[in-house]
C-alpha cells in the first residue's frame, strides 16, 4: 500500500502532468488551425466565392456587411508577400551563411565567446524597433539615394525582414555546420584539401539540409512579420511593379483592416481566410524543414513523422 | 498497457476539459459586464457604463468619462474600440449599453436591427484634407471639390495641374473599412471610389498625418481632432472654404459627420446622464478644444 503511494508521487503523478503539458499544446495547435477553418471557410461557403478567385484574383475589395457581394482577391497580398521575403532570403542567405561559417571554421574560439552572443541578442530585438528603425533611417536613405518622392517600398520591406532573418539563418546554420563529425575534416585534411576545400566541398554539402531548414525556418518567419513590414511597405492595393513599389503583404492587410471590420461580415470574413492562409503556408514550411532534415542520418524518420503529423 | 492507455485517456481529458474551462471563462466575462444598473437612486449615481465601437469617437468618449467619474466616482464606465460595425452589432444584441458608430445604424445593420436603436448625435467630426507644407509653398492652397476628387481617383497626378509646383502627388489614405475614408469618400469625393492602387493606406491618422508629414507632394486626410496640436502639415480649403468648426456650423464646408453614440432602446438612467453630460454646453467647450463640434451648434442639420 504504503510503496504504491510513494510509487505514485514519484512517477504517474509527474508523468500525468507532464503528458498534459504536452497534450496541452497539441490540443491548442488543432483548436486553433480548426478556429481558422471555422472561420475562413465562410468566404467560401457563406459568402461563395471560389478558392480560385481567392488565390488568384488582384481584386480585392470585400464590403464591410453581412450580406456581401465584394471581390477578395488575394493575389496581390501573396505577391507582395513573396516578393519581400523572396527579397529578404536573397539579401540576408549570403550573410548569414558566411557568418555561420566565420564563427565554426574560421574563428571558432571568437565565434563562440563573441560572435554567438552578438547573434543571439541581434534575434531578440522585437520587430517593432526593427520597423521603427526602417521607417526612420532607411525610407528617407532610399528616397534620397534613388532620388524616389517615395521611400515605402518592398526594397524597404525586404532590407528590414534581411535583418531580422539574419540572426535565425546564422544561428541554425552554424549548428547544422558544427554538428558536422570531425572525422570528415580530418579526412579531407587528409587528402590534402585546403580549408576552403574542406568548407566548400565537405563541410557545406555534409550540413546542406540542416542549411536548408535554417533558410525555411528565416522564411517562416519573414512570412509571418506584420509590424515592421507595415510601416516600411507603404500599403497600397496595387500589384508591384519593381522593388521601389509599394504594396501589401497578407499580414500588413489583416493588421490595417481588422481593427474596423464588423464581425461575420465579408470584410472580416475574408481576413479570417487570410489568417488561414497564413496558417496552411506556415504548415508548408514545417513540413519542409522535416522533410529536409528527415535527409539526415542522424534523425531517424519514424520520429519525425510522428513531429510533423503533431505539428498539424 | 492497458491501464497506460486508460492513464493517457484521462489526460487527454482532463487537458481538453481545461482548455475547454479557458474558453468558456472568456465568453461569460463578456457578457457579465452589461449588468449592474437600475440600482441608483437621484442622489448617487452608481452603476456601469460599457460602450464599443468607432476608434475616431472613442477618444472623446473617454475623456468625457473621466471628467464624468470626477463627479460620479460610482459609476464604472468601460469603453472599447473595435470599429463603428463592432460597436453597432454589440449594442444591436445587448452586449454593451452604448455602441459608437461614424456611420449611420442602418449603413452596417439590417432595418429590423437598426429601427431598435436609438440615435445620440453627441458631436460633429470635420474631416480636412492635408497636405504637405511643400504643397502649400508651391501654391495650392485651395482645392475645388472636382480637383480634388480628381486627384484622390487617380486622374491628376501632379500638381503642376492644379497650380502648383512640378511635383508628382502622392495619395495617402485609410483601408476601406475605416469611418475615415468613408465619411471623405461621401462628402468630399463625391461618392466617387479612391484609387486605391494609387495611394498608400495608414492603419490610423496618426501614422497617416506622419506620413504626408514627411513625404513631399503628399495629400490626406484627417479629422480636426488630429490638427489641434500638429501644425506640421498644412489643410487645404475646398471651394475656398476653410475646413475649420466655425465653416462647419454655418453649413459652408461640407466634409463633415455626426458621431452616434446609440443605445437599445430608452437607455438607463445612468446611461442616460452620461449621454446627457457629453452632449451638455459644459462638456462642449471642451469637446470644441479638442477639435470636435458641437452638435447643437449646427445651422444645417442635414448635408
Amino acid at each position: 500500500m504504503n510503496s504504491k503511494k510513494g510509487m505514485f508521487a514519484k512517477e504517474y503523478l509527474w508523468r500525468t502532468i507532464v503528458t498534459l503539458c504536452g497534450l496541452s499544446v497539441i490540443v491548442l495547435t488543432l483548436v486553433i488551425g480548426g478556429f481558422l477553418v471555422y472561420k475562413g471557410s465562410g468566404t467560401f461557403f457563406k459568402f461563395h466565392h471560389t478558392i480560385g478567385e481567392f488565390l488568384f484574383s488582384p481584386d480585392w475589395a470585400p464590403i464591410d456587411n453581412m450580406e456581401g457581394g465584394g471581390s477578395v482577391g488575394t493575389l496581390i497580398f501573396i505577391v507582395g508577400s513573396l516578393s519581400t521575403c523572396g527579397l529578404a532570403l536573397l539579401i540576408a542567405t549570403p550573410f548569414a551563411l558566411g557568418s555561420a561559417i566565420f564563427m565554426t571554421e574560421i574563428a571558432p574560439s571568437f565565434g563562440e565567446k563573441f560572435y554567438r552572443p552578438v547573434i543571439q541578442i541581434f534575434a531578440g530585438i522585437p520587430s517593432v524597433v526593427y520597423g521603427w528603425a526602417g521607417l526612420t533611417v532607411l525610407v528617407p536613405a532610399i528616397r534620397n539615394v534613388f532620388h524616389r518622392q517615395v521611400g515605402h517600398s518592398i526594397l524597404a520591406a525586404g532590407l528590414v525582414l534581411a535583418i531580422m532573418i539574419f540572426p535565425t539563418i546564422t544561428s541554425v546554420s552554424a549548428d547544422a555546420i558544427r554538428s558536422v563529425p570531425k572525422d570528415y575534416r580530418m579526412g579531407a585534411y587528409g587528402m590534402g584539401s585546403t580549408r576552403w576545400q574542406t568548407i566548400y566541398k565537405i563541410v557545406l554539402p555534409a550540413s546542406a539540409s540542416g542549411i536548408f531548414s535554417a533558410i525555411i525556418l528565416g522564411l517562416a518567419r519573414a512570412f509571418g512579420e506584420a509590424l515592421a513590414v507595415a510601416m516600411v511597405i507603404g500599403q497600397t492595393t496595387a500589384l508591384p511593379t519593381s522593388i521601389f513599389s509599394t504594396t501589401k503583404s497578407l499580414t500588413t492587410e489583416i493588421t490595417a483592416q481588422m481593427g474596423n471590420a464588423m464581425e461575420g461580415g465579408e470584410t472580416k470574413t475574408a481576413l479570417w481566410t487570410l489568417a488561414l492562409l497564413l496558417f496552411l503556408i506556415s504548415l508548408l514550411f514545417i513540413f519542409l524543414i522535416h522533410y529536409f532534415s528527415r535527409k539526415k542520418p542522424e534523425t531517424s524518420g519514424k520520429h519525425t513523422k510522428k513531429a510533423v503529423k503533431g505539428g498539424m | 498497457m492497458r491501464k497506460q492507455s486508460l492513464k493517457k485517456a484521462a489526460a487527454l481529458a482532463i487537458s481538453v476539459m481545461c482548455m475547454a474551462g479557458v474558453f468558456t471563462g472568456c465568453g461569460n466575462n463578456k457578457s457579465n459586464t452589461s449588468s449592474g444598473d437600475n440600482a441608483n437612486t437621484d442622489a448617487k449615481l452608481t452603476g456601469s457604463i460599457t460602450a464599443a465601437g468607432s476608434s475616431a469617437l472613442k477618444p472623446l468618449v473617454d475623456d468625457a468619462a473621466d471628467l464624468f467619474n470626477e463627479k460620479h466616482p460610482d459609476v464604472n464606465i468601460t469603453i472599447d474600440a473595435g470599429g463603428s460595425g463592432e460597436g453597432l452589432k454589440q449594442v444591436a444584441e445587448g452586449t454593451v449599453n452604448i455602441g459608437n458608430s461614424d456611420v449611420e445604424a442602418a449603413e452596417k445593420l439590417d432595418a429590423s436591427k437598426a429601427s431598435q436603436l436609438v440615435d445620440h448625435k453627441v458631436c460633429v467630426v470635420t474631416m480636412a484634407p492635408i497636405v504637405n507644407k511643400d504643397v502649400t509653398a508651391g501654391g495650392v492652397k485651395n482645392l475645388t471639390k472636382q480637383q480634388l476628387t480628381d486627384i484622390f481617383t487617380g486622374k491628376i497626378t501632379n500638381w503642376k495641374e492644379v497650380g502648383g509646383a512640378d511635383e508628382s502627388i502622392v495619395l495617402i489614405t485609410r483601408p476601406e473599412s475605416s469611418g475615415t475614408r468613408a465619411t471623405f469618400k461621401k462628402y468630399a469625393l463625391g461618392g466617387a471610389t479612391e484609387a486605391s492602387n494609387k495611394s498608400m493606406e495608414t492603419d490610423d491618422s496618426g501614422v497617416l498625418l506622419q506620413n504626408v508629414k514627411t513625404t513631399k507632394g503628399a495629400i490626406g486626410y484627417v479629422a480636426l481632432s488630429y490638427l489641434t496640436k500638429d501644425a506640421s502639415v498644412d489643410t487645404v480649403s475646398l471651394d475656398g472654404v476653410a475646413p475649420t468648426l466655425e465653416n462647419t456650423y454655418s453649413g459652408k464646408y461640407p466634409v463633415w459627420t455626426y458621431e452616434h453614440m446609440y443605445t437599445k432602446g430608452t437607455p438607463n438612467e445612468t446611461t442616460q446622464k452620461f449621454l446627457d453630460y457629453i452632449m451638455s454646453d459644459e462638456y462642449g467647450k471642451k469637446m470644441e478644444s479638442l477639435g470636435y463640434g458641437v452638435s447643437s451648434k449646427m445651422q444645417v442639420k442635414e448635408h
